[in-house]
């Protein structure tokens, strides 16, 4: 051991790329160093691990960088074979897991951005379609639950429970900062059940910043993404 | 019983360009299905209700949509010919470089050929910086695979071929040989592969299409 396997974490409190990255490791309970940055301040390590990017997460295993949370996660899962395992055994249904993944990331997670960073007509117009997706995710999941049960635990989370988590986890903070119903238990009552049972998962529970904390920084992000539109 | 491989694809399609050329390499029989993406056929919107495009894979009568899940999917059943490569690092490598080619070289090389000539040359930059990015991954190998091509040389079709055909129609020449010698040479080499040829788009037809669009995004854009 020792030195073998020497796993760093450059990431975040308040990024949920950073945070699904954290929760994939102390899930496999890898021993990792986590490395708080400062995003007005990057560190020479970023640059230098990510040039492309310059972003969080990074993830230095053994001295090699390597970045984008997906990509990361998958890594995770192909280096570290102990349970949970991210993705399942069956190929059909590891395309499966990543086509919801990427419908998570790149369509619910970019039009809640839009949310957050619009306000007035556009704002109305990406509530409409975040809902319209999350209907879209409802039916869709039914596939994962197909008896309406939600069973997860540490030992069977996988890809798809951590790209949810880490967009739609913090939803009372969203729904509190913007006065906007997003998760609602009539509407899209398994994407509900589904958060429900991965946020209390004792992992997740201590991970999760503090609500005040959350609702600040989302509260700062609107702000400034507001005020630069109309600048 | 013998696999029933399907491809619903559209000849102009990079997306749909990759797959096909994965099916290929891995010599894999497949039928190939073309849409018509003004007329969506029902088996197309069965098959991807949620996004209803192409390409999607369906094999014994199971979807699979979303390129990059395909091929994924395709190198976990098809295990001879790998695509990916074999070592957790190397794949991560290659996703990266995959997702960089998709997520910023292909919006950014956009911007470049729909800008404003006031805009144009900040545009051109920032689209350049990025291919320089991706040409230093070629460092010493002919392909992005290694000796032969693999995932990554796939994904990068787009800028070898589509790329090409914007410069017809638009005039503007973002990779040049002066700027890019390695990519240029890469390009080369792929324009030999008989695999390559036999399911890209015709240069021609390619064209005429590439410019029909064009000229509506400049239309849509002034209005």
């Amino acid at each position: 051991m020792g030195e073998e396997n020497k796993v760093i974490l450059h990431g975040m409190w308040a990024s949920p790329f950073s945070k699904r990255v954290e929760l994939a490791l102390k899930l496999k309970g890898i021993p990792f160093e986590y490395v708080e940055e400062d995003l007005k301040n990057k560190s020479a390590e970023i640059l230098h691990y990510n040039p492309v990017h310059k972003k969080i997460p990074v993830l230095v295993h053994n001295g090699k960088p390597i970045a984008e949370s997906l990509v990361i996660l998958e890594y995770i899962d192909e280096t570290w074979k102990n349970n949970p395992r991210f993705l399942p055994q069956d190929p059909y249904k590891r395309a499966r897991v990543r086509f919801w993944t990427s419908f998570v990331q790149q369509h619910l997670f970019e039009t809640m951005f839009t949310v957050v960073k619009t306000d007035g007509e556009a704002q109305e117009k990406a509530v409409k379609e975040l809902l319209e997706k999350l209907q879209v995710l409802e039916e869709g999941i039914k596939e994962f639950f197909p008896d309406g049960n939600i069973c997860i635990d540490s030992n069977n989370v996988g890809l798809l429970d951590l790209v949810l988590l880490s967009v739609f986890g913090p939803y009372n903070v969203q729904e509190e900062v913007l006065g906007i119903k997003i998760i609602d238990m009539e509407k899209t009552p398994l994407v509900y059940s589904w958060l429900r049972a991965i946020n209390q998962l004792p992992l997740v529970k201590e991970s999760i910043p503090p609500h005040d904390k959350l609702a600040a920084v989302l509260k700062f992000m609107r702000e400034n993404a507001l005020k630069s539109s109309s600048a | 019983m013998a696999d029933e491989v399907k491809l619903f694809g559209m000849w102009a399609s990079p997306y749909s360009l990759r797959v096909e050329l994965a099916l290929k390499l891995k010599g894999i029989p497949y039928e190939y299905i073309e849409e018509d993406l003004s007329n969506k056929s029902s088996l197309l919107l069965k098959y991807n209700p949620v996004h209803q495009k192409i390409p999607v894979l369906v094999h014994n009568g199971k979807p699979v949509a979303e390129s990059s899940v395909i091929l994924e999917y395709i190198d976990e059943i098809w295990r001879d010919n790998p695509v990916l490569p074999q070592d957790p690092y190397d794949r991560a490598m290659a996703r990266f470089w995959a997702k960089f080619i998709d997520e910023k070289i292909q919006p950014t090389a956009r911007n470049a050929n729909l800008a404003e000539e006031k805009e144009r040359e900040q545009a051109v930059e920032e689209c350049c910086q990025q291919l320089k990015m991706l040409e230093n991954e070629l460092q010493g190998k002919p392909f992005f695979g290694g000796d032969t091509m693999g995932y990554l040389d796939i994904a990068a079709l787009v800028i070898a071929f589509w790329f090409e055909v914007v410069r017809e129609v638009v005039g503007l020449d973002l990779i040049t040989e002066e700027r890019f010698p390695i990519l240029c040479k890469w390009i080369g080499k792929l324009q030999d592969i008989d695999v390559i040829n036999e399911c890209r788009p015709p240069k021609e037809k390619h064209v005429n299409y590439v410019r029909a669009r064009y000229e509506a995004a400049k239309a849509a854009a002034s209005n």
